[in-house]
Formats: structure tokens, C-alpha cells, sequence
């Protein structure tokens, strides 16, 4: 290899007197940063191959190691930042696309921060979600335009036929992470903390392992351009089924899942030979209209026979709602909409960084969109892109989504430390790996529970969030935007997001 | 008995257990003392068995009728109380090693920086549960009476 121009990105700092040459960090690295020389009895590392990931500093015994940023600076420069030169650097060297994972890292506004809640003063009470009743069930699908209701001797029936919904505990589901991308481990975990807790996962293009078909009612299968393990029984198994057209942090192109992730399983899982590179075409070539999606749409529910609420998944991107309005009108029951933070297993760096739009001014144009044109009832909203707390997501409902994906949140509850090394494939927390030695370092047992305690803990905090607001029903925040406020943001954002400035 | 039990599907292979079983069984008791600092030092009585990337962690089973006991000429391999973990105690251990030789797991060791004796698991007898359990990062170490 020819002498590389590039300085380590971090540097991996050993206290001597504290490391005791157990080599755990050694077996731990996936990477390799770490080796043990027995001659001398002394543990080294090389910090250029480190990524990032702090295994190593979270497993040693004797707290010995510190994983920090290189604090060596190129001259100041405005433009030309680290980053930028580094970057180039790679590209010089490689001649390549440069390469990610996870979600967007660039310091696009987040509007989360950006909007404060209301809470009850005086004039109305407050409520105590510990001594009141508080419901957050969601029913996510098509509802009805009217309910026509007969009473016979003081018997009330429901003639309106209802379209199948999904009803969820809590409006957040865990959003598109194929098996493939992710290990087994932290597809059962997933799969087993949605069963248990009431809510769904998705199994992105992945297919569905035969392990997982157990828990198929509380799976969506994703049907994307690729049609990877899509047949009658992968549809049949799951309780919705979503059409992947686009996602938030590679809008516009499909999806590579290298060769050397392609196991037996997973070969077996998405139907296709094993070893063989997984490519997802950038569009499905048999949807180029909105026509075109109707098709599909009326396909899938035709071979699940109207049984199962249909999604359809988008990028965010600039003229998302009227996108939407034409999912909706195709069929669409689910519009999940990925904004320009949601996360990958891996994307080209620079069109994660650049493509798409932020989940906040998507909601609130697709929802304002749908609800001038008396749409919004025909399907329901599900948010994604790098929502990260419960407050994120009472904003999200009051801006107007039904419900919330999330994806890296679930990761980071699952042992993931963003280090967005995921498309090598050597996760060392064993998440975004096929890799036999990495993959059963996570204990499905232990991540299904983290898993189930993160939403537990959301459930609680948005029960909090509600019940300052007056509210007993998330039914009740959903669109209602007047309990939102912008703190510093522009004229145009605030009308876009529809919500007036704190102080008014 | 409350025996160790190893979940292999889910041992990372880091030997932590071998390590923290090191430590319990130090003077100190001291990660850093016991390893920078003590001399001789103890023997891990437990040891992770790798294959390719199957992997978990060995220790004495305790059986039942261990051929160990039967095997020990002088009484240092012992038992306690009929339901008690196998024990072993080196002031009466002449370092025969007929115990290595019989055990069917390959669970004792020998121990030549002490004594010429046998070191094995005595399921960290003064703790609530032995020492490479509580420190497995991934549960692949559990503490459990399973009837057996």
C-alpha cells in the first residue's frame, strides 16, 4: 500500500500502569487497532485503523483505555475544513465513492430544537398521568370518510365496514432495518421487543427469516425494488406491507448489500445465490407514475385479500406533498415519510449529506397538503429520520404524523455508538455484521430488553408531555399545532411548519 | 446444585470471565494489583474453549459422581456436603495430577507457579455468585439450578 496521506482520525490513548495485558481489547477489535507482542509483554495499538466505535474502551476491565479525536488541525480555513481535505485525500487515494453509514452527521437545522411545547396554567388543568387514564394507542390505516352507526332497542351497531388497521401501544415503531444490513441478533431482538410490547418492526428488503415468521403479526413487510424474499407467504406472514420507493439518507438511489454479507441465511432469506452482491435498483422499474404505484398497491392487496393496510415509504424530499397527495389517491393506507437525518447501513457520503429534506417541514407540508385537500383521513403518517427522544416525537404528532419510526434510536438502545463504520461489515457491538465471530456479541435476550425498556420509558415521558398539555388522548395532540411554538426560526419556517413564534 | 451454565450463542470470546476468575482467586483482589503486582499469579479456573467462531466458557461441572474425587488418593479433592460444589485443598494435594488425568472435561489444571498442584472452580464460595458470571458482559454465563 502506498504511504497515505491521511492522520488517524482518533487516537487510542493506553494508561500503562492501568492495562494489566488481558487482550481483550485485542479479540474485541474487529478492526484490528489492537495487538499483543508477547516478546515484550506489552499491548499496542494502531490508531489509524480505529473507527470510533469505544468496544474496546467499554470492555476493558480496568478502564485503561480513551478513545479521543485527533487533535491535530489542518490551517484554519473556512473552507477548506478537515473534513473537506480528508476527503479529498481518501478520494485521491481510492479514485472511489466515498462511503457511510447511519444517519446524516451535518449540522442541518434541527427543528426539533427548535419548537417548545405548551403546558397547562391556571386556566385548565393539568393532568396526572400517575392517578388518570392516559391513552396513547394508535390505529394506523384508511379511516373511514363517515361512521353510520344504527340503534336497535338501545343496541348500537357499526354498519361502516372499517379498512384493517395496525393498532400500536405507542406511536413509535421501529422502522426499516433488513436482515442483511443488520445480524440476526438484532433482527430477533427487534422482532421479539415489537411482539412483546405491541407495536411493529419492519423487516426492510430483507425478506423474512423463518425464525422470525412467529412474530409475522407484528411485522411489516417491506416490498422494495429489489423484491428481495418477497413470495405469497412473506406477504401473507406480515400484518401491513410496505412499498419502499425511497429512504431518507439515500433518496434517489438503491441499495448495495456487498457480497461478503450475502450468508447463507441471508441468501436463503432474500432468495438469491449467497455471496452474490444484493443490488436494489434506484426505482422500481415497474413504477414510473403514480398510475404505476396504484398497480402495485392493488396487487399486494389483492394477494393479501384487502386483509392488510398498505404503506408506501418515501424520501422527504421538496415536492413530498404532493407526492403524497398521489400516494394517498393511488391507495396508499400508510404514507411513512423518511426525512434527511434517517439512517443507513450504507450510502455514498455525499448524497446522505446533501439529498432530501428535514422530517419536520415534511410533516407539516405533507399533513397540511393532505388535510386541504380532505385526504388526510384516507391514510395515516408515519414519521422516520432521526428521531431521538419522546419529545421529538409529541412534536412530530402535533405537527401532524400519526406515529414515528425509529431506527437509530433503536440501534443506540441495542449497544450501537454511531460510529458509522456499518457498510464494513465488522461491527465490533455485532448489530451491522454477518460476521459469525461479531454477530453473537449481541445477546437478543439483552437487546430485546433495552429495546422494550427505551419504549417503556417514551411511553411514560410522552404520557408526562400530555398530561402537562391538559390532554388525555394522543388522539388529541395529533395535528394540533397550537400547542407548538418556534423559537428562533424565520418567517418562512414557522409558516411552513404552520406554528406561531413563542411569545404569540 | 446451582451449577455454572454457558449460553455459546452468545460468548463474544473476550475471556473476561478468565480474568475476573483471576482476580477473585488473588490475594488482593484487585484487577490491577492482581495482575501488575502479584507474583506468582493465580491460574483462571475457568477457560474459554474456541473453535472457528463457536466459543463459551469451560469450568468443573461438579458432577455428580465425579471421577475426580474417586481418583484422589489423599482426600484433597473433596466435597462438603453431598448437594456442595467439588472443592479442593492444597495442603493435603501431593500433585499426582490423577484428577487432570480422569477429569472428563479437562476442567483441572495444573497449577506449577504455587505448588505442584490442582487448580480448578470452587464457584467463588464466598460470593453471591461466582465471579466470571456477574462479569460476562453478555449473559453468556449464567448461575442456575436446573435439577441436574
Amino acid at each position: 500500500m502506498r504511504f497515505s496521506y491521511l492522520e488517524p482520525e482518533f487516537l487510542v490513548e493506553r494508561n500503562m500502569e492501568r492495562c494489566i495485558r488481558c487482550q481483550v481489547c485485542v479479540r474485541q477489535c474487529a478492526f484490528e487497532v489492537h495487538t499483543y507482542d508477547e516478546a515484550s509483554d506489552v499491548v499496542s495499538s494502531d490508531s489509524s485503523k480505529c473507527v470510533g466505535c469505544l468496544r474496546c474502551v467499554t470492555m476493558c476491565p480496568t478502564d485503561a483505555l480513551i478513545v479521543r479525536q485527533n487533535p491535530t488541525t489542518f490551517k484554519e480555513n473556512a473552507n477548506w475544513t478537515g473534513r473537506v481535505i480528508k476527503n479529498i485525500y481518501k478520494q485521491a487515494e481510492t479514485g472511489g465513492v466515498l462511503l457511510t453509514g447511519m444517519g446524516n452527521d451535518r449540522p442541518y437545522p434541527i427543528y426539533w430544537d427548535h419548537i417548545v411545547l405548551n403546558a397547562s396554567q391556571v386556566t385548565n388543568p393539568s393532568i396526572d398521568p400517575l392517578r388518570e387514564p392516559m391513552e396513547l394507542k394508535t390505529y394506523l390505516g384508511r379511516k373511514p370518510e363517515s361512521l353510520d352507526i344504527s340503534e336497535k332497542d338501545g343496541k348500537l351497531t357499526l354498519n361502516t365496514k372499517l379498512a384493517p388497521q395496525l393498532e400500536v401501544r405507542i406511536p413509535v415503531l421501529f422502522s426499516a432495518l433488513s436482515y442483511g444490513a443488520i445480524s440476526f441478533n438484532a433482527s430477533k431482538a427487534l422482532a421479539s421487543a415489537a411482539y412483546e410490547f405491541g407495536t411493529y418492526y419492519n423487516t426492510g428488503e430483507g425478506g423474512l427469516h423463518r425464525d422470525l415468521y412467529k412474530y409475522g403479526q407484528r411485522t411489516i413487510v417491506q416490498c422494495a425494488s429489489g423484491r428481495f424474499g418477497v413470495y405469497k407467504d412473506y406477504l401473507q406472514a406480515g400484518a401491513a406491507i410496505e412499498i419502499k420507493i425511497g429512504q431518507g439518507a439515500k433518496p434517489g438511489i438503491g441499495g448495495h448489500l456487498p457480497g461478503e454479507k450475502v450468508s447463507r441465511e441471508v441468501s436463503m432469506t432474500r432468495m438469491i445465490p449467497e455471496g452474490t452482491d444484493a443490488l436494489s435498483p434506484a426505482p422500481h422499474h415497474d413504477i414510473y407514475s403514480i398510475e404505476d404505484l396504484r398497480q402495485l398497491i392493488y396487487a399486494l392487496k389483492e394477494a393479501t385479500r384487502y386483509e392488510k393496510p398498505v404503506s408506501v415509504k418515501i424520501a422527504a424530499v421538496h415536492n413530498s406533498a404532493a407526492i403524497a397527495s398521489g400516494m394517498v389517491r393511488a391507495g396508499a393506507d400508510i404514507i411513512a415519510l423518511d426525512g434527511i437525518r434517517g439512517g443507513t447501513g450504507a450510502a455514498p457520503t455525499t448524497i446522505r449529506d446533501n439529498v432530501g429534506i428535514p422530517i419536520e417541514l415534511a410533516i407539516a407540508s405533507v399533513d397540511q397538503r393532505l388535510r386541504q385537500e380532505g385526504i388526510r383521513h384516507q391514510a395515516s403518517i408515519i414519521a422516520a429520520g432521526g428521531f431521538r427522544s419522546s419529545s421529538d416525537v409529541v412534536k412530530a404528532i402535533a405537527l401532524g404524523a400519526d406515529a414515528v419510526y425509529i431506527g437509530t434510536a433503536a440501534l443506540v438502545a441495542m449497544g450501537c455508538h454511531l460510529c458509522q463504520a456499518c457498510y464494513t461489515g465488522k461491527c465490533n457491538w455485532g448489530i451491522a455484521t454477518q460476521d459469525p465471530y461479531l454477530e453473537k456479541r449481541l445477546n437478543p435476550e439483552i437487546a430485546k430488553e433495552r429495546l422494550m425498556n427505551l419504549l417503556r420509558a417514551w411511553e411514560h415521558e410522552i404520557k408526562e408531555m400530555l398530561g402537562g398539555m391538559g390532554i388525555n388522548a394522543i388522539e388529541s395532540l395529533r395535528g394540533n399545532r397550537l400547542h407548538l411554538r418556534g423559537v428562533g426560526l424565520t418567517d418562512s419556517e414557522l409558516e411552513i411548519l404552520g406554528i406561531l413564534p413563542a411569545g404569540r | 446444585m446451582k451449577r455454572v451454565y454457558a449460553n455459546e450463542a452468545v460468548c463474544a470470546g473476550c475471556r473476561l470471565c478468565e480474568i475476573w476468575c483471576v482476580v477473585a482467586h488473588s490475594k488482593t483482589k484487585d484487577i490491577i494489583k492482581a495482575f501488575n503486582e502479584e507474583f506468582p499469579r493465580p491460574l483462571p479456573r475457568v477457560k474459554v474453549e474456541e473453535f472457528g467462531p463457536f466459543s463459551f466458557a469451560l469450568q468443573c461441572r461438579h458432577c455428580k459422581e465425579p471421577p475426580c474425587i474417586e481418583a484422589c488418593m489423599t482426600g484433597a479433592m473433596h466435597r462438603e456436603t453431598p448437594e456442595g460444589p467439588v472443592l479442593h485443598d492444597p495442603d493435603k494435594c501431593v500433585g499426582c495430577w490423577m484428577c487432570i488425568m480422569v477429569c472428563p472435561y479437562g476442567a483441572i489444571d495444573r497449577d506449577e507457579t504455587i505448588k505442584k498442584i490442582a487448580s480448578k472452580c470452587d464457584l467463588c464460595q464466598d460470593e453471591e455468585e461466582p465471579s466470571c458470571v456477574a462479569h460476562c458482559p453478555n449473559e453468556a454465563l449464567v448461575f442456575e439450578d436446573r435439577g441436574e
